[in-house]
């Protein structure tokens, strides 16, 4: 087994007592304080995330954004310089080789921030993509340039703005801006997975550990945790957001994924763009669905859904929602069970439990 | 409540078993319990089940994941813990004591000697 990779705040973790985890690779701190307590610290008040494991791709050049748009599912030529969205990176298939955050840094640059554990994998097919179709620009995997932190919650922007002079309230969701935090160079986006508002912050690695300290110092009266990957989880699922790996991967559309937001057919084409327009006039046979258990027990990844006694999907994703008490989770079945108040059953080892299918997202902030 | 009592046997899948004659209470330790995290359900078999050293007899699910519990010794169950179905997080709270998950008879308690001492699972968890 290779060894594990490690942020450049692993030792600060362990200082903080947190549980260390394999995840994709990389040496993640799962909780500090419990689950549940750094879960409810993000929707009450606050919490900061280590997420440097995160990938930086830079795509620069002339034809940045025609290789940006070929690649990807959103319609890049919409952003404005300083925006970010949401988009999906595609394989000819119309499946995903990754969800990633595009942010549009120049007119020949776009800055995009993608999975951990896909990072390699995304940097090599945009790379392919680029030579095979002889795009101007270049593509370069930043990494290991990077170090990330998220700070999340209702109290989040209150304790950011204490180590910074750019101004926060200015910059619009999704929107970012290159600053500084504590009078270095920041990439300040204001972006987040887990349904608060928050944001990210790009910082170069050998700055990461004193931005990350002044953050629990700045935030200790506002209430702020360290929070793992566990309450990442929850808070992201609680928000509807998928998960590489789970609700998406190599095998599913965006429509299926219920993920149709992030396909611009207008745009021209792009890689499996035939594929989606098919499915999109065909409509899709399996979707993913919300859903919360009736009776005991939480529906986890890979366990079988059942419609009528019958198997008919599985779970993609499940835990306990601390914020509406109740076990929630998000499922693929047929297109025309894949909709809010179908009785079905989550088989959990071995016994049927019976659930509902619910809309989603499961959880929203009040603005 | 991190204390780990002397009479007790521990293993290395971190259960711990105390025994009173030919009765052992069984239980996880409070390392297991500090791994797991947050505890949202416990599932127990019913008194009159044989369980066997070494094979799981039940699951503690936390918010991130389920995980089994695996027999420190064999024997039937007498009594379980009916307190943990409706506070399962008693088992976060305090897994040495009021959260111990089931009491069997011993079949066999030659079986005792093979497990852990106190000392040995420290030196295991801290390892």
């Amino acid at each position: 087994m290779s060894e594990l990779l490690k942020t450049p705040l692993n030792a600060a973790h362990r200082a903080l007592g947190a549980r260390m985890v394999d995840f994709g690779g990389w040496d993640m701190p799962v909780q500090y304080t419990g689950i549940i307590d750094e879960h409810n610290a993000v929707r009450t008040a606050a919490g900061v995330f280590d997420v440097s494991h995160m990938g930086e791709l830079c795509v620069r050049g002339p034809q940045a954004l025609d290789l940006v748009q070929f690649v990807t599912t959103n319609d890049a030529s919409k952003l404005a310089m300083g925006q970010v969205h949401y988009s999906g990176l595609m394989y000819e298939t119309g499946c995903f080789v990754d969800d990633i955050l595009v942010h549009k840094v120049a007119d020949t640059e776009y800055f995009l921030c993608v999975n951990a554990s896909n990072q390699d994998k995304d940097f090599a097919h945009i790379d392919q993509w680029r030579a095979a179709k002889g795009f101007d620009c270049a593509v370069e995997n930043q990494g290991a340039k990077y170090a990330q932190i998220a700070v999340q919650g209702p109290m989040a922007i209150s304790i950011l703005q204490k180590l910074t002079k750019t101004g926060l309230s200015a910059i619009k969701y999704y929107w970012f801006a290159d600053g500084e935090v504590s009078g270095e160079p920041a990439r300040i986006a204001h972006t987040g997975y887990t349904g608060e508002d928050g944001f990210e912050i790009y910082v170069a690695p050998e700055q990461v550990e004193a931005r990350w300290n002044e953050l629990l110092a700045a935030g200790a009266e506002f209430g702020l945790k360290p929070c793992g990957l566990g309450a990442r989880n929850t808070l992201r699922l609680e928000a509807g957001m998928a998960l590489y790996g789970h609700e998406i991967d190599a095998s599913i559309t965006p429509y299926e994924a219920g993920l149709g937001w992030i396909v611009k057919p207008a745009k021209g084409e792009f890689l499996g763009s035939d594929v989606l327009a098919k499915q999109k006039a065909e409509g899709v046979r399996r979707k993913l669905v919300g859903f919360e258990m009736r009776g005991r027990g939480i529906g986890r990844d890979g366990y079988e859904i059942r419609v009528d006694g019958v198997a008919a999907g599985w779970v993609t994703s499940g835990c306990p929602s601390p914020t509406l008490g109740k076990n929630i989770g998000f499922g693929y079945l047929p297109s025309e069970k894949a909709q809010p108040g179908v009785a079905i059953e989550v088989v959990v080892r071995e016994q049927p439990v019976e659930a509902v299918t619910i809309p989603t997202p499961f959880y929203k902030r009040a603005k | 409540m991190s204390d780990y009592p002397e009479s007790y046997r521990y293993t290395k899948e971190h259960e711990w078993v105390a025994v009173d004659g030919d009765t052992g209470t069984i239980g996880i330790t409070f390392h297991a319990q500090k791994e797991l995290g947050d505890i949202v359900y416990v599932d127990l078999p019913r008194a009159g089940t044989k369980i066997e050293s070494g094979k799981s007899f039940g699951s503690v699910e936390s918010v991130k994941a389920v995980s089994e519990i695996f027999a420190p010794v064999t024997g039937e169950v007498i009594e379980i813990n009916g307190d943990l179905a409706d506070a399962p997080e008693k088992l976060n709270e305090d897994p040495h004591g009021a959260a111990w998950l089931v009491k069997v008879k011993l079949s066999d308690m030659g079986e005792i000697e093979t497990l852990l001492s106190r000392d040995d699972y420290m030196s295991y968890i801290e390892g």
